[in-house]
């Protein structure tokens, strides 16, 4: 603590000096605290999925020390496999189909004018408006009475009704930064309409739908609410996840989940390096590539 | 322009538009219909324009609808106030750190939701380290709880959330022009004063966006009430879910659900109305929520 009785004396100095770095630093450090509390859960995870903790209880701490043995057996709940697979398959499935909709969708919307084009937008933006909790209950709604068999396509159906909206907003956002100069300029030398999607408009908007992609893939692989009521029999990870929460996880999860925020990590560390090394390739001359070429010519 | 050309749009939209109407809009009305049948499951629900059902879910779970609006109002005010500094921060003071900030406060998503707030769980529970430094700086009585209380169930829609409020305030304020701030203080103002006429009136879009990105699924949330709340902490979406998939009352069930659409509707527009960027920029509303 402050020593106060001394005035005008070095601890008080000291203690002023401190208190002025602490103010000059309060944002970074306030910043700091906010940082460590999204990883909290995260590092909890980690960290259990090597403890060798009791199965039946939920405890805190590593109680037997370090062990691998979770990690060596994550594969090793047939339960679980299937549901991981089922997850990757829906994931992978509506990704695909949801991400090629939406572009197509976000394309209509950025380059034409047209009647209905508000009305379009609104039933984009409402449903991400809507809690997940009354998507799947009016989806369940309509499955009732349809007499729809409940499983992995009411799954697919309600998955990609979800992502489209965001896989929208996602590419619209690219395309809104759109330099349409290079596409006229593709036209001017010869390209056909569809040669001009394929070679210039595609690979320009990639990023975006590479986003909009991995976001649409997260959200599906991560969807609970949705998929508790249109799943029927069919257990997804976070279906299987809930199940076995209400009697105590298998450790084995955790590692699960320490993997796939691996994977996912670096996954999206390669893209955003591809990214950087692309936009840095179209930034430079040929001269900072080969050296040999710019001494050649000054010579 | 040629029909063909007119026609363009429609067929590129047209597979996503109808996917949304017939899986979105479609169901709504189903659920709708359902909303106003009567009966019971071993009986079988008819159709009967039972008007009656939508006022009694209201005044049948008026507990659980006030105790939403308190949990996911408190979320939304506690994760505004942690978010903004943050955004701040990443935005103008971490330099060559900002990707990796970003980066970090998006991490959550790369775990399952589920999984996350069963560590929240862990973290909480009765015999873990920080209730026991909570308890000694009597934050919490020493023999209180702090799982299946109100506080546990805040905090954890708080932290769920946290990500859709910083990540619009981060978009916002990376677009700020700095030189307007430094006008401000060229004309005398205090830093202070500077936050409070330029840089928050600038980011009211982002902080509208924020509130509604974690006020509406914070709402409409019952897993965080589930793991980490006990009986008493049922919100209105524990309600809807347990009367669809345990006791099968649809008609009930429905009508909470219809209920808690019109809520959140009235509130949203209510909360554009007032709070919307018009009310601070003395122009007109610009929209925000799009985009």
């Amino acid at each position: 603590m402050v020593d106060s009785k001394s005035p005008g004396g070095p601890p008080m100095a000291a203690a002023a000096r401190g208190w002025a770095w602490l103010r000059r630093n309060a944002l970074p450090i306030y910043a700091g605290f906010a940082v460590a509390y999204m990883l909290v859960p995260i590092v909890v995870i980690a960290v259990f999925s090597f403890g060798d903790t009791p199965r039946d209880k939920l405890t805190f701490g590593l109680n037997d020390g370090f062990t691998l043995e979770y990690w060596r057996t994550a594969f090793s709940i047939p339960e679980l496999n299937d549901a991981l697979f089922t997850s990757l398959r829906l994931a992978a499935l509506s990704t695909a189909i949801s991400t090629a909709i939406g572009t197509l969708m976000a394309i209509a919307l950025v380059r034409h004018r047209f009647r209905g084009r508000r009305a379009a937008n609104l039933l984009i933006v409402i449903p991400m408006a809507t809690p997940e909790v009354v998507i799947g209950a009016s989806l369940l709604s309509m499955f009732i009475y349809s007499s729809f068999a409940l499983g992995f396509s009411t799954l697919l159906i309600a998955h990609v009704m979800f992502s489209i909206s965001f896989v929208v907003v996602v590419v619209r956002s690219r395309l809104i930064g759109f330099d349409r100069n290079l596409e006229e300029a593709a036209a001017d030398l010869g390209a056909t309409p569809l040669a001009t999607f394929r070679t210039v408009t595609l690979p320009l908007l990639a990023p975006g739908i590479v986003a909009a992609a991995l976001l649409a893939f997260a959200l599906s692989i991560d969807d609970f609410v949705i998929s508790n009521f249109s799943s029927g029999t069919t257990v997804t990870f976070p279906l299987y996840v809930y199940g076995v929460s209400l009697r105590g996880i298998p450790v084995q999860v955790n590692a699960l989940a320490t993997m796939l925020f691996a994977v996912t990590v670096i996954a999206i560390s390669l893209v955003l390096i591809q990214q950087r090394r692309a936009e840095r390739m179209a930034a430079v001359r040929p001269e900072a590539i080969r050296p040999e070429a710019a001494a050649a010519r000054a010579t | 322009m040629s029909l063909r050309q007119r026609l363009v749009p429609y067929w590129l939209l047209g597979p996503g538009l109808l996917w949304l109407i017939v899986f979105f809009v479609v169901p709504m009305y189903f659920m709708g219909e359902l909303a106003l049948r009567s009966g019971s499951l071993t009986t079988g629900f008819t159709f009967t324009w039972e008007w009656s059902n939508l006022p009694a879910s209201l005044s049948g779970h008026t507990e659980q609808i006030v105790r939403s609006f308190y949990y996911a109002g408190a979320a939304t005010v506690l994760a505004l106030l942690i978010a903004y500094p943050l955004a701040y921060a990443i935005a103008f003071r971490a330099g060559r750190f900002k990707l990796l900030l970003l980066f970090a406060v998006i991490a959550p998503f790369f775990t399952t939701y589920l999984i996350r707030t069963i560590a929240w769980k862990t973290i909480l529970s009765d015999s873990s380290p920080l209730v026991g430094v909570l308890q000694t700086l009597t934050l919490v009585p020493p023999d209180g709880r702090v799982l299946a209380t109100s506080g546990a169930v805040i905090a954890g829609l708080t932290y769920n959330f946290l990500p859709f409020m910083i990540l619009p305030l981060y978009a916002n304020l990376e677009r700020l022009d700095l030189r307007l701030i430094e006008a401000a203080k060229d004309l005398y103002s205090s830093s202070r004063q500077a936050f409070l006429k330029v840089t928050l009136p600038l980011t009211m879009p982002g902080i509208v966006a924020g509130v509604l990105l974690t006020f509406i699924p914070a709402f409409g949330d019952y897993i965080n009430a589930q793991l980490l709340g006990g009986t008493q902490q049922a919100m209105v979406g524990n309600v809807i879910q347990s009367l669809y998939l345990t006791q099968r009352d649809y008609p009930e069930a429905a009508a909470l659900s219809f209920l808690m659409m019109a809520l959140i509707l009235a509130v949203v527009t209510v909360y554009i109305r007032f709070a919307g960027t018009g009310a601070f920029m003395g122009g007109k509303d610009e929209g925000t929520t799009d985009g």
